[in-house]
């Protein structure tokens, strides 16, 4: 792009709206959504693990919701709890309003967890990961009309809580990196 | 990308949350109201998501099978072991073996034992069961080679089968001892008692003229007698087994429905006459 030579440039020039940088910005938006999905894709796999699909989800859910919640906005929430109600056995909605449930709690604390240690995060993960799946189990009761067992959702809680130092190891590099991506010129 | 002005995008953002929440009630109503949506769904997801699940099995299956080299391997060392323990255990029985073997063979030589022939056998198939004189027969196939005798022993692979009756040049018939017309002389090998084993057409033989004192026991095991010269001793014929009426039977070793080949001994006895040998007795005077 020619500027006019008249013109001295003032700072910093904008970057030019290229179909690159539009693709770059549009990769960032979308990889929470697509990794997370993707993720519960392989989790789904048959391997003898109890229920890892919402035990993936609820960690990367969480955890972009908290720091990037630009990028895990309420409709792709929808869909990826729609992708675990299809992927587990769950009746469909329940997977979708308990992922919302955690996405609007983290969001209203998000202030608050983000400056907080990797410590306190986990925890307050641990607790939201109780009552999602509390919650999941409840939905499972009250949509089939029959009380499931409860083992596999406490399982499924363990199981995210444990999951959740790894994955947040994985996607606070790739946030990291993201951010410095936007900053540079 | 449609543009939309600031507040406006915020008032979306904010909605959007209630929005979904709205929506996930209205997805639960349409999978409560249309069950079979669900299953569809379900369907389709996995019939687009078969190829990424094919590709993992590759590597998957790698791993799996690693793991189970790894598990293969210990057990090994494990069935070395044992292996190892066992052949320790026969090399000591083997050496007992040979201790009495050799014993044996001393004792022999020390009493003058005569040691019995090896028995010459031919083998030959059964070509066709029932037919002729008798009612539980089979017929063999045989060559003109084969020196063939009335009166050979036949067995099958576990015991006992029966003897020839007839032999034609290329065939011969066995008389099986199931047979209402044979009678085996045999031995009950625990009381060593002698006793006659006769047929009555049925899958048992009946036993018969036992001696007096002695009962055959269940499960007590039969072999051939060499009483009257028509059979070695010691072939194995099958076990006593008492019948619901409390008459003993013999379950024969041998299995007389299926016999597909059988072998014939020839111990060279000449026990059963031919029949011109056989003095017919005078009739007797009618009485009057």
């Amino acid at each position: 792009m020619a500027s006019p030579p008249f013109r001295p440039p003032q700072g910093r020039p904008a970057p030019a709206p290229g179909f690159l940088r539009r693709l770059d910005a549009f990769a960032r938006l979308a990889f929470p959504g697509f990794s997370t999905g993707f993720l519960m894709v392989l989790a789904a796999a048959p391997v003898s693990l109890p229920s890892p699909v919402f035990a993936a989800a609820l960690p990367c859910v969480f955890f972009w919701s908290v720091f990037r919640p630009a990028a895990m906005s309420p409709p792709v929430i929808f869909g990826l709890g729609l992708l675990l109600d299809l992927l587990t056995l769950a009746p469909l909605g329940a997977g979708v309003l308990v992922l919302l449930a955690v996405h609007g709690a983290a969001l209203r604390f998000r202030r608050f967890l983000a400056r907080q240690s990797f410590l306190a995060v986990w925890l307050a993960f641990c607790g939201a990961a109780l009552v999602a799946a509390a919650l999941f189990w409840g939905l499972q009761a009250l949509l089939a009309l029959r009380l499931p067992p409860f083992a596999p959702a406490l399982h499924a809680a363990l199981l995210s809580a444990g999951l959740y130092p790894a994955v947040a190891l994985v996607l606070a590099r790739a946030h990291e990196a993201m951010r410095h991506a936007e900053t540079a010129p | 990308m449609i543009r939309l002005s600031i507040p406006l995008r915020q008032a979306l953002a904010r909605l959007s949350l209630p929005l979904m929440i709205a929506a996930a009630f209205g997805v639960m109503l349409l999978g409560k109201a249309d069950a079979l949506l669900a299953e569809r769904l379900r369907s389709h997801l996995a019939d687009a998501l078969s190829p990424i699940y094919a590709a993992l099995a590759e590597p998957m299956g790698a791993v799996r099978n690693l793991v189970e080299e790894v598990q293969d391997l210990s057990q090994l060392r494990q069935d070395n072991a044992v292996l190892r323990e066992e052949n320790e255990r026969l090399r000591r029985w083997q050496a007992a073996a040979l201790a009495l073997e050799s014993e044996n063979e001393l004792l022999r030589r020390q009493l003058n034992f005569l040691p019995e022939a090896a028995p010459a056998f031919v083998t030959a198939r059964v070509v066709a069961d029932g037919g002729g004189t008798y009612a539980r027969a089979v017929l063999l196939a045989t060559g003109p080679q084969h020196a063939i005798r009335k009166g050979q022993v036949a067995l099958d692979e576990r015991g006992f089968v029966g003897r020839v009756t007839e032999v034609g040049s290329r065939s011969a018939r066995v008389l099986l001892a199931t047979d209402m017309n044979s009678r085996i002389p045999i031995t009950l090998e625990s009381s060593r008692a002698r006793a006659i084993m006769a047929g009555s057409n049925g899958a048992r033989p009946r036993l018969s003229h036992w001696p007096e004192g002695v009962m055959p026991v269940e499960g007590e095991r039969i072999v051939t007698s060499a009483e009257a010269g028509a059979f070695p001793a010691g072939l194995p014929v099958g076990v006593v087994r008492v019948s619901p009426q409390g008459a003993p039977e013999v379950e024969l070793f041998a299995r007389l429905d299926r016999l597909d080949a059988v072998r014939l001994f020839d111990y060279g006895l000449r026990g059963i006459l031919p029949p011109e040998s056989v003095t017919r007795p005078e009739p007797r005077p009618g009485r009057r």
